[in-house]
């Protein structure tokens, strides 16, 4: 690869053709500010927060989308460049409502930062501000275009990662507006709900809708037992919210801060990812003995489901049957837990807190609020640290405290749920065991978007893939519904990384930070006396005094889902 | 808005949308295709109805805001039934100052719809344009393919109801 020289800020650097100022600057350890721009994304040049002068020409050039050139002089700090960052920055605002005060992302906003980073105290211009109507009709997201800067971040990640492009830029000019397909409330496109829109938006334009108030009215109802689960993820992405580094374990903080604000007994989601391990391991291994519905497809992701619903709803018959940990939880927490209490089912409140903006649509499915067996409210990671903020309380002092029995018994299989990989590797170590009395204790996957991995069974060989990302899952679907694939067990998860990477997860983030939070729960899993969902003690008595065996009738009836099909548009 | 009048029974689904099948055999189907295969399903149905719009993004296996956005970028395409005749009244600069604002009014007065909007009948759809070229005989509209020219507001009921049988 041939290579250039230039000159950035009167230091000489080499770097690849091809590569943008941006990233020469940042080799040199020079910081332009961005906004449009976005490392996991294509190049859009979009915002001009990032000019640079070159010295030679005087001319402008946006960094993120300029190559460079041999020879070039660069000043990225420029009077010109500054004030015309400023410019552009203030341009943005004339048109933007500016009521940071009561904003979702107040605080988190990278608009905000910007603004405050660039010194600009007033807006010497007044530009239209618009008043286009709110999307907020769906359980998982909220679209407000008034505060949008059409950036383009949610269109490019909806379009390039998550390959569903329910978002584009619609209408010219002044008039542009990112929205779905003839403005329909985009809970009724083709959206998977994942959040992902919402990651990515440097303002508050897409976030998810809220539910606080209705948790904050049941904690104070009395006559409710109020049951909080958490997914495995949130113990290593919480600390983030309160200034701790990302990937800290904070289980014990999390139980502490969550019995606190009220909830009357503090359970974790892993404990039924435990449960769905039984349930969708034993399924596989009926699938792969008898050469039935294979690939075998994971089904816990919410993300995941619907966009296969919408694409490859020939597929439907291969996704397990088995409902998600959140569903499951919810409800064991109404039959066998409210038996075991003495509580009327009907009084028994389950709030789940999960990094998914997509589990609040899973919530509303049609067939999971069958038989009073629903969970009764989602709030994200970044929801209930805001609750927790409201109660004052400093969770970074906050003591270790345990998950209450029986259903916050879990092991670390269940705990790696939570990144990509994890519960393929949780339901291996059960199924080898089950099949052949060997011990699996690591597949060795690292957090590539799209890994391979073949185990020995016996004398059989199980191949299995992994997919995070759903544009990643639809280059290994594509290929099962061509019949070239040798897949075994495909794992699916919506999100980079998994749900590290949700949409409902603290901001901002990135592939480090999702590392960081993925290796959290693997040494959470590492250190883990039982790591097998097999072995988790409350998970064999609830089949002994309650369920029988996986698959039975009972589990059947209370821990399996259906699908169905949606339209592709 | 949009909707397609063809019912839910399958049949006249297939009814619906078989002049757009037979659009879309001429062409690859690939995404190159989209603005060509646009014209003519606007040149069949008269307009881009929703389920149109929703069926050319599935055979061309785009998303449906993609296509959407595609639509409401040129001012080509339309989203709402057109009328039998297009009014184009020019409001350049200099059609405006010869009055090219009362021809509009008088016109918007006679139809009962404003700028950009279809008569009820379906007649006319009225529309103001930047300019149509032909300055000299300011104010100016045309209707279809016809140029008016040096028109006063007194005109228009004249000049429309050569249009209204």
């Amino acid at each position: 690869m041939d290579t250039i020289t230039l000159t950035i800020d009167g230091q000489q650097v080499e770097v690849e053709q091809g590569a943008t100022l941006l990233e020469a600057a940042r080799e040199l350890g020079i910081e332009i500010p961005t906004l449009c721009y976005h490392p996991s994304l294509s190049l859009h040049g979009s915002c001009r927060v990032c000019v640079v002068e070159d010295a030679k020409s005087g001319r402008l050039l946006a960094s993120c989308v300029a190559p460079v050139n041999d020879g070039m002089e660069i000043v990225t700090n420029s009077s010109k460049a500054r004030i015309a960052r400023r410019t552009n920055v203030e341009l943005l605002l004339a048109n933007h409502p500016n009521d940071c005060l009561g904003c979702d992302r107040n605080g988190t906003c990278e608009l905000q930062d910007i603004t405050h980073d660039l010194g600009i105290t007033r807006i010497d211009f007044e530009g239209e501000v618009r008043d286009l109507p709110v999307d907020d009709v769906g359980p998982s997201l909220k679209r407000e275009p008034n505060k949008c800067i059409l950036c383009g971040r949610c269109v490019r990640v909806c379009e390039e990662v998550q390959g569903v492009s329910a978002l584009e830029f619609t209408q010219r000019g002044f008039e542009s507006i990112v929205t779905t397909g003839f403005d329909l409330p985009q809970s009724e496109v083709n959206c998977a709900n994942c959040g992902q829109c919402a990651t990515v938006c440097p303002t508050a334009a897409i976030t998810e809708n809220r539910c606080r108030e209705k948790v904050w009215n049941v904690l104070d109802d009395d006559s409710k037992h109020v049951i909080v689960q958490t997914a495995p993820s949130i113990q290593s992405t919480m600390g983030e919210e309160f200034g701790m580094e990302p990937g800290t374990v904070v289980t014990g903080k999390l139980a502490a801060a969550l019995r606190r604000l009220g909830f009357d007994k503090v359970f974790s989601t892993d404990f039924a990812a435990d449960l769905t391990i039984m349930e969708e391991g034993n399924e596989f291994i009926q699938r792969f003995k008898g050469k039935k519905k294979l690939p075998h497809i994971t089904s816990c992701c919410p993300g995941w489901v619907k966009f296969c619903e919408h694409n490859y709803h020939d597929l439907i018959e291969n996704l397990s049957s088995a409902k998600s940990p959140m569903s499951m939880f919810s409800s064991i927490s109404k039959t066998y837990y409210a038996k075991k209490m003495g509580i009327d089912a009907e009084d028994v409140y389950t709030v789940a807190i999960m990094p998914c903006t997509a589990k609040k649509f899973e919530m509303n499915r049609e067939e999971l609020q069958e038989g009073g067996l629903e969970t009764d409210a989602v709030l994200t990671t970044r929801e209930l640290a805001r609750m927790i903020k409201e109660m004052g309380i400093e969770f970074s002092t906050l003591e270790d405290e345990e998950y209450d029995s029986i259903l916050g018994t879990s092991t670390g299989a269940a705990t790696i749920f939570g990144t990509t990989g994890g519960v393929t590797e949780a339901a291996l170590r059960t199924v080898k065991e089950e099949l052949t009395g060997e011990s699996l204790d690591r597949l060795g996957l690292g957090f590539d978007g799209i890994q391979e991995a073949s185990l020995e069974i016996g004398d059989q060989t199980v191949n299995v893939v992994i997919a995070n990302g759903l544009a990643n899952a639809a280059k290994i679907l594509d290929e099962v519904r061509a019949g070239e694939s040798k897949y075994d067990f495909i794992e699916v998860m919506a999100c980079p990384k998994g749900c590290v990477g949700g949409g409902g997860q603290p901001l901002p983030t990135n592939d480090e930070i999702k590392k960081k939070r993925a290796q959290g729960l693997r040494n959470i899993d590492e250190s883990g006396k039982v790591r097998k969902s097999h072995k988790n003690p409350e998970i064999k008595k609830l089949y002994d005094d309650f369920l029988g065996e996986p698959l039975s009738g009972e589990s059947h009836h209370l821990l399996h889902t259906r699908y169905k099909k949606r339209d592709k548009n | 808005m949009g909707q397609c009048q063809c019912g839910n029974s399958a049949e006249s689904k297939e009814k619906y949308f078989a002049p757009l099948m037979k659009i879309l055999e001429g062409y690859e189907k690939k995404e190159k295709d989209l603005i060509p295969v646009l014209q003519k399903a606007q040149d069949e149905y008269g307009y881009l109805p929703q389920d149109v719009i929703k069926e050319i993004a599935n055979q061309l296996n785009l998303s449906f805001s993609q296509v959407y956005g595609v639509v409401t970028f040129y001012s080509q395409f339309h989203l709402e039934p057109r009328g039998e005749n297009i009014i184009r009244v020019c409001m350049g600069t200099a059609c405006h100052v010869r009055g090219a604002g009362e021809v509009l009014d008088k016109i918007t007065e006679e139809l009962g719809v404003d700028d950009g909007e279809t008569t009820e009948d379906l007649k006319f759809t009225l529309e103001s344009v930047a300019c149509i070229g032909a300055c000299g005989l300011a104010p100016v509209i045309m209707i279809n393919d016809d140029t008016h020219g040096r028109l006063g507001a007194d005109d228009i009921p004249e000049i429309l109801a050569q249009y209204k049988e």
